[in-house]
């Protein structure tokens, strides 16, 4: 074989070993949804969507306190984390050019990639052993805190696509700097800081390691902020450990729930952004 | 701009508040709040470890009991941490790495799109579902397709031995591969699309084939960003908590010790899972967990700090406009 043509083969030989990698990395996605929608799709109806669990060990009972939990934990985290994130997110942007900011944002972003679970740890100390009891508010707070680095990094990228001549333009009206940064250069952003709240929704939505230790899980649908609760990522982690095939059926149909709620958020986020140019670490 | 003069100004801004000077120190204190976050974990976890660490002292990092008679070592789990992360990490990179060349320099326009959509849809999926995916689909195929013809013919090495359920470090190490690739495959991507196209050009215009050009000028420049990029898949690998728990086994004590790829074993987020909830309040057991989190903590804080310098460094300082 000459030397161009080996050379020729390598090129081919490469290019065909980069497409099996990705063809083996997308085998997984396919078969979670495969598996999900095969198992999870003959398992809902109206009743398992609205009950409380049924007794452990026998069929029946449904998913609706795990729902509803979801959604209550959902809009607290953003009730918490979306200001404290934006504000983080402005100070870095509009003033954060100075050693100050610079340590700002590596920590946070150190803090974007830290396992869970350890923030759930600090969360039951520091609230569930000194209250002595799990709480709703507990996993809030945890969740918040797995939040809030991705909205700040998130709205500190959108904020600096934001061109200075808007600022300026603002400024020479006589404009204050608060005042222009909270109505101007923010309303421009607004499409880039929406997407990035939602990503990161769509992220604490599944998230289950925290919830273990703070808000515990429940039977019963939501009884007060300083009480156990369930969510839907905590229902099918206690489903997964029961050994009856209702328990397994039930547990593919709450993952079903929940992958669309996450997907759907992902997917229309990235089809009402498509062309534009997303900020490379917002993904969750 | 020096910290000094950066110091001056702050208190220049407190001694005359404007409402500019109230939204840049307001929004200061909220930016301010991540650090606070970090140093009350940091604190929160010494003082709840402090009871353990103090009775146990070095035997906490080298034993490998785990109940309240013979006291608490958390080595086993140290030990399946660092052996599952270095599963996913083994079969992890070499994969991210190649998706990353075919998508930043060979694939057409097209499969480009879809490809990169669906590992980063594939980043979307939570932990809980791998883990049910896992514990259902995984693990049985683990049991019958790897375990049972290695089993087979190599059973009689102890590094193989163990029950044949599919519950082991092994699937715990594939399922975590599984969970870093579309990380590294995308961050190593950017980092090659960061790499200037002079570089290229230089080396095209040499004559060089595609999968040249991607050795020679593309890989030998961006190889500090992609090392980043599996440190942080490396990371993710580490704090990984519910897939893991669902399909590792949850042996504890000495049983965990992670002796052999077809053992149940237990990672540090895992024993943080199965027990933390249970453990009593004031009890010298949840003093270890907590130590087991403080650990934790420790290797998680270290590694994201070097992968962040890594990426970070060669993304802002090399590519300028990262996109």
């Amino acid at each position: 074989m000459s030397n161009y043509s080996m050379r020729r083969f390598k090129d081919r030989l490469a290019l065909w070993i980069g497409a099996l990698c990705a063809v083996l990395a997308m085998i997984p996605l396919i078969s979670i949804l495969y598996e999900v929608v095969k198992n999870g799709a003959s398992t809902i109806n109206v009743d398992f969507l609205t009950a409380a669990p049924g007794v452990i060990g026998q069929a029946g009972g449904g998913i609706g306190p795990a729902i509803q939990g979801t959604l209550i934990l959902v809009g607290l985290t953003i009730i918490i984390g979306v200001p404290l994130g934006v504000l983080s997110g402005i100070y870095l942007s509009e003033f954060g050019d100075n050693p100050v900011g610079r340590v700002i944002r590596f920590l946070n972003d150190v803090l974007a990639e830290f396992p869970s679970v350890v923030i759930g740890v600090v969360i039951f100390t520091l609230i569930v052993l000194t209250f002595r009891s799990f709480s709703v508010i507990a996993g809030a707070l945890a969740l918040s805190i797995i939040m809030l680095p991705i909205i700040t990094r998130s709205t500190e990228e959108s904020l600096k696509l934001v061109p200075n001549s808007i600022r300026d333009a603002s400024m020479a009206l006589g404009i204050r700097r608060w005042r222009t940064t909270l109505s101007v250069v923010l309303t421009t952003a607004r499409s880039g800081v929406v997407t990035g709240i939602l990503l990161a929704i769509a992220r604490v939505a599944g998230e289950s390691a925290p919830l273990v230790f703070t808000i515990l899980g429940s039977q019963y649908f939501f009884s007060g902020l300083s009480s156990p609760m369930d969510a839907l990522p905590l229902r099918i982690y206690r489903l997964a450990l029961l050994p009856y095939p209702y328990a397994q059926a039930q547990g593919w149909g709450a993952a079903l729930v929940l992958i669309l709620m996450v997907l759907v958020v992902n997917i229309g986020v990235r089809w009402a952004t498509r062309g534009r140019l997303y900020s490379r670490r917002s993904r969750p | 701009m020096s910290n000094r003069l950066s110091l001056q100004k702050l208190l220049q801004g407190l001694k005359h508040p404007s409402s500019d000077g109230f939204f840049r120190y307001g929004s200061l204190a909220f930016a301010g709040s991540v650090v606070a976050i970090i140093v009350l974990s940091l604190v929160v976890l010494v003082q709840g470890a402090f009871p353990a660490l103090t009775k146990f002292g070095v035997s906490f990092l080298t034993g490998t009991n785990w109940d309240a008679a013979t006291g608490f070592g958390a080595l086993p789990y140290v030990l399946g941490t660092l052996l599952t992360a270095l599963i996913a990490i083994a079969i992890g990179v070499p994969i991210s790495v190649g998706i990353a060349i075919f998508l930043a320099e060979m694939a057409p326009d097209v499969i480009r799109v879809v490809v990169s959509n669906i590992v980063e849809l594939l980043a979307a999926v939570p932990s809980i579902i791998y883990g049910l995916w896992g514990l259902y689909v995984l693990r049985i195929w683990v049991a019958n397709y790897v375990q049972a013809p290695i089993q087979g013919s190599f059973g009689f090495l102890p590094i193989f031995s163990g029950t044949s359920y599919g519950l082991n470090f092994l699937t715990a190490g594939l399922i975590l591969a599984i969970m870093i690739i579309p990380t590294i495959a995308s961050i190593s991507r950017e980092v090659m699309v960061s790499v200037p196209t002079s570089q290229r050009e230089a080396a095209y215009s040499v004559g060089a084939t595609r999968w040249e050009v991607v050795r020679m000028s593309v890989l030998s420049y961006s190889r500090s960003g992609i090392f980043g990029a599996a440190i942080l898949g490396l990371g993710r690998a580490i704090g990984e908590t519910m897939a893991v728990t669902l399909v590792i086994g949850g042996a504890t004590g000495a049983f965990a010790l992670p002796t052999s790829l077809f053992k149940p074993g237990q990672t540090m987020a895992t024993i943080l899972v199965n027990q933390l909830s249970e453990a009593e309040s004031g009890s010298l057991q949840l003093s270890a967990l907590l130590g087991v989190g403080l650990v934790l903590f420790a290797i998680a804080f270290a590694i994201n700090v070097v992968a962040q310098v890594l990426v970070w460094r060669v993304l802002k300082v090399q590519g300028g406009a990262v996109e």
